[in-house]
Order: structure tokens, then C-alpha cells, then sequence
């Protein structure tokens, strides 16, 4: 009989993932349990920054049910230095310290034992005995090769000593000419400069990341279950360092309790639970605590930015010059150089600014290293971008909107190649903008702020625009390739099973995916089942960041099943007009039928189709039996989604306390597949965005102590930190994939940090303040409104 | 272990005897000895509300007490408030209004979303706010889960 399946596409679905999560039946990293399981710990460096003169481990290895203890030094024998995806220059960095320590929290050596408590035990019984080194924080300072060099070979402590971008930049003959940008500064009405920082930032993915990993003698098979975003990467890394080939090794992600980057890395506790489990021949599990991961999960953000900017006085912006210093902690991680540089390449911003100029260098310092944090790279060039904008309209006495439109890429403009060598794929901004607007009522919003300021009350309003490069990428833009997998196959009963090698940790996929292969294939969603996050099942893939599934990993899933929809068009042609020449691509699917167009009520089931194609009897000529096919597919560039956000915050002219009042936000992610997560994502964005501006930080003493290395120190947003969001969008597809989707992940990171700022400043406007890094702690606004501006 | 000491807990209305050591926390004992995994444990310091779970009808972080301490009472724990086919209204809820995410927070959520209601059941949306201020979720941003429990309140 057949069944009525309405579009699923754009519908708000309820997501197939959360009955098992709602009862608490998800199976995450340290749910699971092998027979024989050792546990791992790590003793960790409580200094930043030191030799290691000698490591004292007999207490520990005398102590009952610790299996063994491993320094440093020792796992150097086997293991080899952790690989990085950048073409850097990088100094080594061992899973677990050699003879120097450079970060607190740096594992300086391992226990394995018999359960975890045991295991911590014993690594707080293990003696380190160092020789301390001047820790280098500042960066600035860390530039002027002072107090000391991080690693000797990277003098004045330059990572990446110098990248130039921007308008006269010449890549491949390495040339900057400085022309275009000092006519724009010589000729401009004004000049505005300012300091800015982005300060760091954890991720704290509220699952913190774990390891079980169970090496398998007789076999040579190493399988590996971590709390990842891309099990397929883990899998090429784990098998180079560990020696055991790729085709023996097996990753997977079981339920991941959240990611926002920092589980793209492969860290080095996944490289050692390897290692060690086939050194023993036993399956161990190391589950990172919150204390460690505060220390040893890669943080974010962490640049610093020089900007001046020049223009009309009609609010024209002629030039922009950012000095880009990128504080990256004590090592490169995966990505670690490459984020910097994607704040870099967003520094056009949505303007259509005649002359940028960028520059950026990276320092080595005694923390941790910085990597992708949602945005990763992105938010910071915004911030930069749209508080100098800000500034150019408090400077001329305009609407901070009407600056931006006055800049803006106008629609007509796109494809539009910007100073940075990105190629923006689509947009209309003043759309979006004008949307934003109208929905925050803002003429009524500058009425209310001016009359709550006349009340005496410390009222202002931000308003920001963003754009993100999404959809990563094209090969050429990602290490591991930018490309993403899928396999689709109608099993003989016509139910479908699809793979996805975007691994995904909270963003739905497997209602998304569903939902797409319903609408392709005209059968019910309940009908659809898709499998992702274990390399033995998932033949490739890439995984999930940069905003990546939907644009990147949703085009793919329907390239494979345009392929067995395909071939099924033909069986059912042969089924329905077994003695005629058919064109298969005038076969409809719907409704759980297949059918010619011409011929609605002449209908073959898509169940009996399926079955017929596994017992193709007779066998239609030039077809194969099954139905299975799979897919590679990258784009030819990346997306380009964009945003408008409008915020209203107070400041407490008592006690300083800022406190958000409205948040409005116009997000143009192209076409939506599912509007319910995609509104979940965007808060989501906007919570971590709005973290940044008001209360979250990062925070190492003189001596490269963590001060924030708890929940009781890092301020974590709270629900009762949020007003209502609203927001609303405008829906302009990409043509870089058939689906016209752009990605939303990381999309309220972006506005939300300079919109709030620009609120901040509005609103102590009377204290003649231009400017106030994050976070907006209520101590330095409290200096700001009682010591004359200055914070 | 010589210095273990019996316990006698009351979980999801079974009674479970063991013999733990007097360190063990609740949390631990709830995911290790009973597997129970569906509590889940995001931080060490109190903070982060993942393990929450009723003790005598209260909500309370399981990493903060001692299985000891919880000898004689009953637990409810996530696995206990509803199954398939007759959820919990605010599971249900959680469900309805895409109230998680990577679900990672979500027992603890739920389990504080429960206390709440029972407490109070019509809340406004800022005792939502603070009823669940205990509990992070680095996700949602929150807004989908003062639905999902507005949604719950509703229904009653």
C-alpha cells in the first residue's frame, strides 16, 4: 500500500538521536567496558615552564595494581613525535614530555593500572624534580626573545615570523606593495587606531575527551574508540605513529559529548592509550577530567590585533591595516598555525574596502597551544573588523548601520573576489541587514536606549555584520583533503542504510541526513538509517568542522543516492515495461511507489523494486544486481554565510555589571534543511559568542600558572545568562554545492562578540571610551564609568 | 579491599547491596558498580550539574557525595524517570523542543528540570532559568531547554 510521504526537507523535524539520549541509553567513550580494561593516568608538569632534571617513579611502581609506569624519555623508544596538518616550520612535540616541560599541564609521564583510582594514585606518587625556566606569557614580549626562548631553535620565540596579505600582496612571487594601501591612509579625512585583543578561550565541551583503545595481538588490529569529530583522521594518524598499517586499524566515535573543535585534534593520551595497548597487549581507557582538560585541551582564540583605519567623512572606509600577533601557546597542534590565517583571510569583512593590508606573526609562549575553537579564526576576524567599523561611526556621529551599508559588497557584486584572495560565493547584506532592523525595531531601540540614558541609566545598543568561510573546502584549503564520503544502499526489504563519514557530536545529522534521503527517494524517514563515526563501517571520510556537514557531507549523501536511485529507476523500468527501451530518468519516486511520469497509476513498490534488484530474475540487460553505491565529492570552493546581529545590553553604573537585555540576530546560512537545529545551532553560537564578550576567559600569572582551571575560575555561561534570542533569517543558497547550504555551526560566534562590545561602548559612550577588550568584566567597566574613561 | 564498607541504596526502585571503598563517589557508583551510565560526569568540582539525580526526591550532584552518604536512601536516576513509549513529560519535552544537543548534560538537565517541577509547577521562564542555573550545556545556549520545560509544565 502505499504511503503518503510529504517534503521533509525544511520541516522542523524532532531529531531520530534523542530518544536514546533523553534516556540516558548513549553509549559515549567512558560508558565503554572490554574485558580486562586497564585505566590510564598522566603526572603532569605543575610548571609552565622547566628542565626535567630527574622523575622519581618507585613509589608508584611499588604500589598494588599499577601495571606499569612510563616517563617521557622512555616512550620516546617507540613513539615519534606527534605530526601536525600545517606546512610550518614546527618544533617536535613528544605525546608526553621528553627532557623540557613548556606548558602546565604538559604529561611528563603515565601509569597504567588497575582501575582509575588506583591509576591516579600513583601518578600523584610520582616525583619530578625541575629546573625552572622564566615562563613566557606576554607575547609581545615573547617577540623580543624574552625572558627566555620557548625552543631554542625558534629565535624571538616566531613560530610563524611573518605572513603578509592583502591589497599589492603577490603569493607566488612573495611581494608586498605598500602603494594602494599608503595613497588610501595619505588621502583619507581620518585615521583611527586601536589595540585589540581576543582573548583565550576553552572550549569545554561538556563531555570531556577520553580514549579506549584495544590493541589485539594475534590480529595486529588496533581499535580505537575517542571522543572525536573525525574518527577517519584519528585512524591515518594513530596508524603513522603507532606503526601498525591504516587497513589494521579501526577508529571510532561512539556518542561524542560535544566538540566546537578541539576534538579535531588527535592530542597525545590517544597516541599513548595506542602505543601502550599494544605494548601490553591489553585494552586500555584514559578519560580526561575537567582539571585536565582546562590545562590540556587545546584552547582558542588567543590573538592580538594593531588595526587602523581610514576613510571619508561621508562614513566611506578607504583602507584597513591589521597587525595580526596570534599567541599560540607552547606547540603546534593540528591546526594551530593555520587558524590565525583564517582570521587573516576574513579581514575584508562584508565591505567593499579599496585598500587592506594585513600582516600577521605567531609566538610560541608557556601555555597551551591554541587551536580551532568554533569559529577558529573566524570570530576574531570579525571582532577586529566590526569594532574598527564601529568606531569609524562613532567617530563621524553616523548609524553604525548605515556605516555598514554604505561599505557593503552590494549584491550585484558577487562572486566577489576580496583583497584577502577569498572569493565570496553569494550574498545580498543589505537584505539581511534591513531585516535585522526591522525586527529589532531599531529606530524605536534608539529611542528607548536615549531615553533610558536621559534617565541617568547606562543603556547602549551593538550592532554587528558577519561573514564565515564554511563548507571546508576545497583540497587545496585542508591537509587532510577537502573533500567528504557517503555510501547509500536500498536493502532488499527497500529500507535504506546510508554512511556519512561527517562524524557528527550534537548537530542532528542523522535527522538531517534522513530527512534528504526521504524527499530523494519518496519514502518515509523512519525508513532511513544513517551510520556514521566508526571507520569499519564508514569506508572514508573527513569529518565534522568548519560548518561542514550539511554543505560538504549533505552533497555528497545525495550524489550516492542519486546514483542507486538511479540504477533502481532502472529495475523498476525493467518491472513495469519489461519489453521496451526506457529512459530511467523519467522514472518517479514517491509515496513509497516508483513510477513513469506519464503513467502515475501504473506503479511498482519501491519495497518489490528493492527486492527484485537481489534477485534479478530475469536480469535486465547492462544492469548488475544490488543496490549499493557510494560516493567522493569536494567542492569547488568554499561558503560564505553571513549575518546581522543587533544586542542591548545595561551596565550597572553602581557596580559596573553589564547584563544583555535583547539579542536579535538575521542569519543567512542558504537553504535549511532542518529550521529547528539550525535555530539550536545558532543559539548555541550565540551562547559561546556571547560567553566571549561578557564573562569567559583564559587566564595564565607571571608565572604561566592557570588561574581559570576550573568551572569555580572559568566563568561558563549559565541559562540564567541569557535573555531570549530572536531571531530570524533570510535564505540566499550557495551555487558551490547542488543543495544550495552553506553551514551555520560556528555562525553565532561570529556576530555576537563585536555586537555586544559595540553595546558596551555605546552604552559608557559619556565616559568618552572608544574601546574595551573582553571580557567584560564588571570591575573594568566600573574604572571605565569612575576613572575618567580609561579601563 | 579490607576497608570496604557495605551500602544499601534504593535505585530506580531496586535495592542494591555492595561493598564499596568509603571514597567512592556516588556518581561512580551509580556508573561503575551498577552500570548505570546514563549519569554522566562533567566536571570535579560540583560545578556542571551532568551527574545530577534525585536522592529522597532531591536533585543532587552524585560527584558530590560519597556512596556511603547515600547508604539507606533511594536514587533516581535518569534510567529510572521514563521509557520509551511513556517518557517522562520532561523528557518528552526535551524531545519536543530540541532541548539537547550531544545530549552530554541532558540526564542531569532532565533530572533537574524534574525537580523543579516538582517544586514548583508553573514556573516563569527566569525560575526556569534559575532552577536550571546548576547545570551547564555548552550546546544550546539554553533557550531550547526552557522550552522543553515550559513544554513539560504545560502538559503537567
Amino acid at each position: 500500500m502505499a504511503v503518503v510521504t510529504p517534503k521533509m526537507i525544511g520541516e522542523r523535524i524532532k531529531r531520530r538521536e534523542d530518544p536514546r539520549l533523553i534516556q540516558g541509553l548513549g553509549t559515549y567513550v567512558d560508558d565503554i567496558k572490554l574485558p580486562g580494561m586497564l585505566h590510564l593516568a598522566f603526572k603532569r608538569s605543575d610548571i609552565a615552564h622547566g628542565i626535567i632534571k630527574s622523575i622519581d617513579v618507585s613509589e608508584a611502581q611499588s604500589m598494588p595494581g599499577v601495571e606499569l609506569v612510563i616517563t617521557g624519555a622512555e616512550l620516546k623508544e617507540f613513539l615519534p613525535p606527534m605530526p601536525i596538518g600545517t606546512p610550518f616550520p614546527s618544533p617536535d612535540h613528544y605525546s608526553v614530555a621528553v627532557d623540557r616541560v613548556r606548558y602546565q599541564g604538559e604529561p611528563v609521564a603515565v601509569v597504567v593500572a588497575a582501575d582509575r583510582y588506583l591509576a591516579r594514585d600513583a601518578a600523584d606518587a610520582i616525583v619530578v624534580d625541575y629546573e625552572v625556566l622564566p615562563a613566557v606569557i606576554d607575547p609581545e614580549v615573547a617577540m623580543q626573545g624574552q625572558p627566555a626562548l620557548v625552543h631554542e631553535a625558534f629565535e624571538n620565540n616566531l613560530a610563524v615570523p611573518y605572513v603578509p596579505g592583502g591589497t599589492g600582496f603577490d603569493a607566488e612571487a612573495g611581494t608586498v606593495d605598500n602603494s594602494a594601501v599608503d595613497k588610501a591612509f595619505a588621502e583619507a579625512d581620518f585615521t583611527l587606531s586601536q589595540r585589540m585583543m581576543n582573548q583565550r578561550l576553552a572550549p569545554t565541551a561538556m563531555e570531556a575527551r577520553g580514549v579506549v583503545a584495544h590493541y589485539e595481538p594475534g590480529k595486529d588490529t588496533l581499535t580505537i574508540w575517542s571522543s572525536t569529530q573525525n574518527p577517519h583522521i584519528l585512524k591515518t594518524f594513530v596508524a603513522a605513529l603507532t606503526g601498525i598499517p591504516d587497513n589494521q586499524v579501526r577508529a571510532i566515535a561512539p556518542e561524542v559529548g560535544g566538540g566546537f573543535g578541539c576534538k579535531i585534534n588527535i592530542y597525545g593520551e590517544d597516541y599513548v592509550a595506542a602505543a601502550l595497548s599494544k605494548q601490553l597487549g591489553k585494552p586500555l581507557k584514559w578519560i580526561e577530567d575537567r582539571s585536565e582538560a582546562f590545562q590540556a585541551t587545546i584552547h582558542g582564540r588567543g590573538i592580538l590585533a594593531y588595526v587602523d583605519i581610514c576613510g571619508k567623512n561621508d562614513g566611506k572606509v578607504t583602507g584597513l591595516k591589521i597587525k595580526l600577533i596570534a599567541d599560540i601557546g607552547a606547540y603546534n597542534m593540528i591546526l594551530t598555525a593555520a587558524i590565525p590565517t583564517l582570521t587573516m583571510l576574513m579581514l575584508n569583512g562584508t565591505y567593499d574596502i579599496p585598500a587592506i593590508r594585513a600582516e600577521l606573526t605567531e609566538v610560541f609562549t608557556n601555555k597551551m597551544p591554541t587551536d580551532a575553537y568554533r569559529g577558529a579564526g573566524r570570530p576574531e576576524g570579525t571582532y577586529f573588523v566590526e569594532r574598527a567599523m564601529d568606531m569609524v561611526a562613532r567617530h563621524l556621529g553616523m548609524d553604525p548601520a548605515e556605516v555598514k551599508r554604505k561599505n557593503f559588497i552590494k549584491a550585484d557584486q558577487f562572486p566577489f573576489a576580496t583583497q584577502m584572495g577569498a572569493v565570496y560565493d553569494s550574498g545580498d547584506y543589505e537584505k539581511t541587514l534591513d531585516l535585522a532592523l526591522k525586527n529589532a525595531n531599531w529606530e524605536g531601540l534608539k529611542a528607548e536606549r536615549d531615553r533610558a540614558k536621559s534617565e541617568g541609566r547606562l543603556v547602549g545598543l551593538g550592532v554587528s555584520f558577519y561573514v564565515e568561510v564554511c563548507g571546508l573546502g576545497p583540497s587545496a584549503s585542508l591537509p587532510t583533503g577537502g573533500w567528504e564520503y557517503s555510501s547509500v544502499t536500498v536493502e532488499r526489504s527497500g529500507k535504506v542504510t546510508a554512511t556519512t563519514g561527517s562524524s557528527p557530536h550534537g548537530q542532528g545529522n542523522e535527522t538531517t541526513f534522513s530527512q534528504m534521503l526521504a524527499d530523494q527517494f519518496g519514502i518515509p524517514m523512519s525508513d532511513v538509517t544513517i551510520l556514521h563515526g566508526d571507520t569499519g563501517v564508514v569506508k572514508q571520510g573527513i569529518g565534522t568542522f568548519g560548518s561542514r556537514s550539511q554543505a560538504v557531507g549533505g552533497t555528497v549523501l545525495m550524489k550516492a543516492g542519486d546514483k542507486v536511485k538511479d540504477k533502481m529507476a532502472r529495475f523498476a523500468a525493467a518491472m513495469l515495461n519489461p519489453n521496451e527501451e526506457t529512459d530511467a530518468s523519467e522514472m518517479v519516486f514517491q509515496d513509497g511507489t516508483i513510477y513513469f511520469r506519464d503513467a502515475p497509476g501504473n506503479s511498482v513498490t519501491f519495497a518489490d523494486v528493492a527486492a527484485y534488484a537481489y534477485v534479478p530474475v530475469p536480469l535486465p540487460e547492462g544492469l548488475d544486481p544490488g543496490l549499493s553505491e557510494q560516493a567522493f565529492w569536494e567542492p569547488s570552493n568554499n561558503t560564505y554565510p553571513y549575518g546581522c546581529h543587533i544586542s542591548m545590553i545595561e551596565i550597572d553604573r553602581d557596580t559596573g555589571e553589564p547584563k544583555l537585555l535583547k539579542l536579535i540576530a538575521v542569519d543567512d546560512c542558504g537553504t535549511v534543511v532542518n529550521p529547528l537545529i539550525v535555530e539550536g545551532q545558532i543559539h548555541g553560537g550565540l551562547a559561546q559568542g556571547i560567553g566571549q564578550a561578557m564573562i569567559e576567559e583564559v587566564v595564565y600569572d607571571d608565572d604561566g600558572q592557570l588561574i581559570t582551571g576550573s568551572f569555580m575560575d572559568y566563568a561558563m555561561p549559565r541559562a540564567t545568562d541569557f535573555p531570549r534570542f530572536e531571531l530570524d533569517k533570510t535564505v540566499t543558497p550557495t551555487p558551490v554545492n547542488p543543495l544550495g547550504a552553506k553551514g551555520v555551526g560556528e555562525a553565532g560566534t561570529l556576530g555576537s562578540t563585536p555586537c555586544i562590545v559595540n553595546a558596551a561602548v555605546d552604552a559608557l559612550s559619556e565616559f568618552g571610551v572608544t574601546h574595551i577588550d573582553m571580557m567584560l568584566r564588571p570591575e573594568k567597566l566600573w574604572r571605565i564609568i569612575n576613572q575618567g574613561g580609561k579601563s | 579491599m579490607a576497608n570496604e564498607t557495605p551500602v544499601s541504596i534504593k535505585v530506580n526502585g531496586k535495592e542494591e547491596q555492595r561493598d564499596v571503598e568509603p571514597r567512592l563517589l556516588l556518581a561512580h557508583f551509580l556508573r561503575e558498580d551498577l552500570g548505570l551510565t546514563g549519569t554522566h560526569i562533567g566536571c570535579d568540582t560540583t560545578q556542571c550539574g551532568a551527574c545530577t539525580v534525585l536522592i529522597d526526591g532531591k536533585s543532587v550532584k552524585a560527584c558530590t557525595v560519597f556512596a556511603v552518604q547515600a547508604d539507606g536512601s533511594e536514587v533516581t536516576t535518569i534510567e529510572g524517570v521514563g521509557a520509551e513509549g511513556e517518557l517522562h513529560p520532561v523528557q518528552e519535552g526535551f524531545w519536543e523542543e530540541h532541548g539537547l544537543q550531544c545530549g552530554y548534560c541532558t540526564p542531569g538537565m532532565i533530572m533537574s528540570g524534574i525537580h523543579l517541577l516538582n517544586e514548583n509547577k508553573n514556573p516563569s521562564e527566569q525560575e526556569i532559568r534559575e532552577g536550571i542555573s546548576g547545570n551547564f550545556c555548552r550546546c544550546t545556549g539554553y533557550q531550547h531547554i526552557v522550552n522543553a520545560i515550559q513544554y513539560a509544565a504545560k502538559k503537567g
